[in-house]
């Protein structure tokens, strides 16, 4: 069966960005435009890998990361990180709080499914 | 310009312009209004066409006929007669319609019927005589002998000067012709 | 894995996603702007700004706009040292938001409409946020792994690799396991475990990390891709990378070589995938389009040429011959509209313009303004779209410097202190309407009649209708301020607006209430290369009248006509007084000129609210015309806008109704005129419309028939 991926950013050129790169590849997606809405997602939802933006109104990555990793059902669950170059103090923050891995912006197809399949193959 | 050119029409190469011009020859079309005989540089003629009813353009000097449709694009067509204060042309199917360029313009010229291609000398082309080349008159560019008769040359560029139509002088031809 | 790169049609289409985005973020950041400004942003309001830039710059990143990148990396850096106070919130940055706020607009705008962006554009806004950083900042920072494109092609060698996970390697949902196989990927791999930190099974920490491992690798690939492998758990461990020395494989393969680094450079490549050289546009010369443009016009009058001569012929085969034309002017009128719409752009290029101007001005005067403009998507030619900028821009600086009161006086009307400005377009058939509202004080009636009588523009005992009072300001040389000042100059402007408008063919409305604001409607053809026209004859000339002047067409009873001093012609229609100008006279056209009551009068109404009665012999129909200059073979002519062909291959002229309203008339002794009817038959005795100044109101009322105004 194929994984499901949630994508999570509140811009909509990079949801699907990410969207399409994944469906091509044969994952399944789901996506939220931020944190708060990838909860209530997730709460209705299992998937096999996040990926999220940092920030993001309502809920930004960090946090999402954090809620996710204070729960036990999403502890085992990777969560790759949206951040764009130079972004270390970000990195280091989601790091901190539970991300799995990033994925610097921009980034090509490729490196997506590289890093996917690195956590979720 | 190589020597395997396609061959252009004979008035439209431009080497053959440059080699009328070497030697001080060049080209133009002879037509009547009456019975005087005038001539334009056959570089300003596109074509030739048949009289054809024009659209009169309001409040415009007399002479400015009106415009017709020349494949799309519109054209003013100017009565010569009318313009070198000889009255209307009255026009029929025998009658002429020059179509020159000057100055990135089109225009028709009416004239009772074309005469001929000359060649001429460009040194045997005489100036206007002074009284005859009132101010009005600064379109005629020189006179020339041909055979029996004189030809005028006229300049195109101060025949079709702009201005026709704008507001203040066209008010004042109204006005003048009032 | 390139069968999961974007087509190009993808790519596009991401591309429009990542415009409409823009769109609504730079609306967003344009509405905290004004709170920016006046310094009382607050932290959830500069986090908003923030996130604009930055989802605008990711977004950019991955199209190669690489100006907006450059530009909004220094601009988020910026807004990123604001809003975490490493920077002070000063009226200063406060004031480069704003501007930079602008440019990064304008870069937008530059990356969708795939201009260039001209070089110095924003220097000064890019100097003063470099300024504020700091040190300059790299506005390119160079990817991280770019080292790694300086890695030569090599032999294969070999690596020693401890990987000592701490405790918690789990918590972050890694797994050595994939490293492991990512690694096997490399590679040759022998892997040895050590187990021997691993407790009893009742000590045991589920979620925690035992295991700890050394690698032997044997790999093409550069120590990066090796360091790459463990890019996610390299603080969770202790990562020993040794190279044991380079093991001789000449006979090494090239391609597996490449393939490595490849993969190396993956992430410097990251930014140029899915990358502008997706898009399925092409730039084609304006001049080659037009060049299209004109000839399907003439290929719309060649079809209609042949119909028309086909509906005149006889013969047995007509059936089938009008089976075919039908369908080719089907077909024509299509491609016509195919052709027409290359051309077609959004005004948004104009729109986005205005935010600045408001702020601008706004900011000069002291006045708060909100912008709201909506409809920037609707499309024109872009020949209208040239023409509409000016005209635009004039109105808008008149509504903020004449329209809007200060924030004082606007408290004390009881209104918001802040002013409202609504920009919007849409399509209306073959029309755009463009509508400028604001929410001001509305035109003063007084104070534009005496201004205009001050001015001489009307007498002090004309007598004119609130429309006609409203469109004196349209009148040259009118303006209401008070004082002259900067920014709407001398009111030397809504004449000349109305002039760019009348001469794109469009016309414009005013609607203003007193202490509630104005609004002027803009109507203008979509497209100036084809008319709706009204094709009427007058003696033996046929002339198009644009049909969206035309109000009604009557044939008035004789007993509604009047003929008044100076031999001006009115007609009763409706209550109102009608000047009556016969085309005949007016356009010197040969022939009789037929009295109105005999003839038609086209009822028509000029962009300045104004009507006239065009007296003509009859209407021939509707017909939509392809609009040809006069001005390219020949010199404007008063009261004629351009000429078309017909379908009989004639030119006939489309009338200019504004210039022909200005137009005098040839009076002449074979017309109506001859019949003239006693002045004294007018009603109240005697109406000097005559000697009203025809450039502005030119409806000829009744002043004194109270009746006539009560119905009106």
């Amino acid at each position: 069966m194929a994984k499901r991926i949630l994508t999570v950013d509140d811009s909509k050129t990079m949801r699907d960005m990410v969207s399409f790169t994944l469906k091509g590849a044969g994952f399944e997606v789901v996506e939220a435009e931020d944190g708060v809405k990838a909860l209530a997602l997730l709460a209705k939802t299992s998937v096999d890998a996040i990926i999220t933006d940092v920030n993001m109104p309502n809920m930004d990555g960090v946090t999402l990361v954090k809620q996710l990793r204070a729960q036990a059902k999403f502890k085992s669950i990777p969560i790759l990180m949206l951040t764009t170059e130079g972004g270390e103090d970000k990195k280091q923050a989601g790091r901190a709080a539970g991300a799995t891995g990033w994925i610097v912006k921009p980034f090509a197809p490729d490196k997506l499914l590289q890093v996917v399949n690195k956590v979720c193959p | 310009m190589t020597a395997t050119q396609a061959p252009l029409p004979a008035e439209a190469s431009p080497a053959r312009q440059e080699k009328a011009q070497n030697g001080g020859m060049k080209q133009f079309i002879s037509f009547k209004i009456g019975e005087e005989g005038y001539a334009i540089d056959i570089m300003a003629v596109r074509e030739i066409k048949g009289w054809t009813e024009t659209t009169p353009l309001p409040n415009q000097p007399e002479y400015i006929l009106g415009v017709m449709n020349l494949r799309g694009i519109i054209v003013p067509v100017y009565d010569l007669r009318c313009r070198f204060g000889m009255g209307l042309t009255e026009a029929s199917r025998s009658h002429a319609i020059i179509i020159v360029s000057a100055q990135d313009r089109m225009a028709g010229l009416l004239v009772d019927a074309v005469s001929d291609i000359l060649t001429i000398d460009s040194g045997k082309i005489c100036p206007v005589p002074e009284a005859e080349c009132g101010a009005s008159a600064d379109y005629l560019s020189g006179i020339v002998p041909v055979g029996e008769t004189m030809v005028v040359i006229l300049a195109l560029d101060k025949l079709l000067v702009r201005g026709h139509g704008t507001p203040s002088s066209q008010m004042s031809e109204v006005q003048q012709a009032a | 894995m390139s069968a999961i790169a974007p087509t190009l049609a993808d790519t596009e289409r991401f591309q429009a996603t990542f415009f409409e985005e823009c769109t609504e973020l730079l609306q967003d950041l344009e509405e905290r702007l004004p709170s920016l400004q006046a310094g009382n942003i607050d932290s959830e309001g500069l986090n908003a700004v923030f996130r604009v830039v930055h989802s605008i710059k990711a977004g950019a990143a991955a199209f190669n706009f690489t100006e907006l990148v450059k530009f909004a990396h220094v601009f988020e850096a910026l807004l990123d040292k604001l809003r975490s106070d490493r920077i002070q919130r000063s009226a200063q940055v406060f004031s480069v938001i704003v501007r930079g706020a602008d440019l990064l607009a304008e870069l937008v705008e530059a990356a969708r409409s795939s201009r260039a962006v001209p070089p110095g554009l924003g220097a000064g806004v890019i100097s003063e946020l470099n300024e504020l950083l700091g040190a300059p900042e790299d506005a390119a920072p160079a990817p991280a792994a770019a080292k790694a494109v300086q890695e030569e092609l090599r032999h294969a060698r070999a690596y020693r690799i401890v990987f000592e996970p701490h405790r918690e390697l789990f918590r972050h949902a890694n797994e050595p396991l994939l490293l492991i196989r990512e690694l096997k990927h490399l590679g040759e791999l022998e892997t040895e475990c050590d187990t021997s930190k691993l407790p009893d099974l009742a000590h045991l920490d589920a979620e925690a990390a035992y295991l700890s491992f050394v690698f032997h690798l044997t790999t093409k690939a550069p120590e990066s891709a090796i360091a790459e492998v463990f890019e996610f758990v390299d603080q969770e461990c202790v990562l020993k990378i040794e190279e044991l020395g380079a093991e001789g494989d000449p006979s090494g393969s090239p391609a597996t070589a490449e393939a490595a680094r490849d993969a190396a450079q993956s992430d410097t490549a990251a930014a140029a995938v899915p990358s502008a050289k997706g898009s399925t546009s092409i730039r084609v010369d304006l001049a080659r389009v037009d060049r299209l443009v004109n000839m399907v016009g003439e290929l719309v009058i060649t079809q209609a040429m042949l119909a028309q001569q086909l509906s005149e012929s006889g013969g047995g085969q007509r059936h089938q011959w009008t089976k075919g034309s039908e369908e080719l002017a089907a077909q024509t009128r299509q491609l016509q509209e195919c052709v027409m719409a290359i051309r077609m752009q959004p005004v948004r290029s104009v729109f986005a313009r205005m935010p600045r101007l408001v702020r601008d001005i706004a900011g000069r005067l002291g006045k708060k303004i909100r912008l709201v403009t909506s409809g920037d998507q609707t499309e024109v030619d872009k020949t209208v779209i040239e023409e509409l900028a000016d005209p635009i821009t004039h109105m808008i600086r008149n509504a903020i410097d004449h329209g809007i009161e200060d924030a004082d006086t606007r408290l004390a009307a009881g209104k918001h202190a802040e002013a409202t400005i609504e920009l919007a377009a849409s399509q209306r058939a073959s029309n755009i309407l463009i509508t400028i509202a604001d929410d001001g004080a509305g035109i003063d009636r007084a104070k534009v009649l005496k201004s205009a009588i001050a001015k001489g523009i009307v007498r002090e005992d004309q007598k004119l209708g609130d429309d006609e009072i409203y469109a004196l300001i349209f009148a040259p040389g009118f303006s209401t301020a008070e004082k002259v000042t900067e920014i709407s100059g001398r009111g030397v402007g809504m004449d000349v607006v109305r002039r760019n408008i009348s001469n794109i063919g469009g016309r414009i409305n005013i609607h203003t209430t007193p202490g509630k604001g104005t609004r002027f409607t803009l109507v203008i053809p979509l497209t100036l290369a084809v008319l709706d026209g009204m094709l009427v004859a007058a003696g033996e000339e046929k002339y198009i009248l644009p049909l969206s002047s035309i109000v009604e067409s009557i044939r008035p009873s004789r007993a509604q006509v009047r003929t008044i001093s100076g031999g001006m012609q009115v007609a009763a229609i409706r209550g109102e007084y009608i000047r009556l100008i016969s085309l005949h006279r007016i356009l010197n056209i040969p022939g009789k000129v037929p009295d109105p009551w005999k003839a038609l009068v086209v009822v028509i109404e000029t962009e300045n609210g104004s009507k006239a009665g065009l007296v003509v012999d009859e209407l021939i129909g509707q017909q939509q015309v392809v609009v040809k200059s006069l001005l390219e073979n020949f010199d404007a002519v008063r009261g004629i806008s351009g000429a078309t062909i017909l379908g009989d291959g004639r030119v006939a002229l489309i009338l200019d109704l504004e210039g022909i309203c200005a137009l005098p008339e040839h009076w002449r002794a074979d017309g109506g005129a001859d019949e003239l009817e006693p002045v004294a038959n007018a009603p109240d005795g005697g109406i000097e419309s005559a000697s009203m100044p025809m450039s502005v109101p030119k409806r000829a009322h009744a002043p004194g028939a109270p009746e006539i105004h009560a119905s009106a």
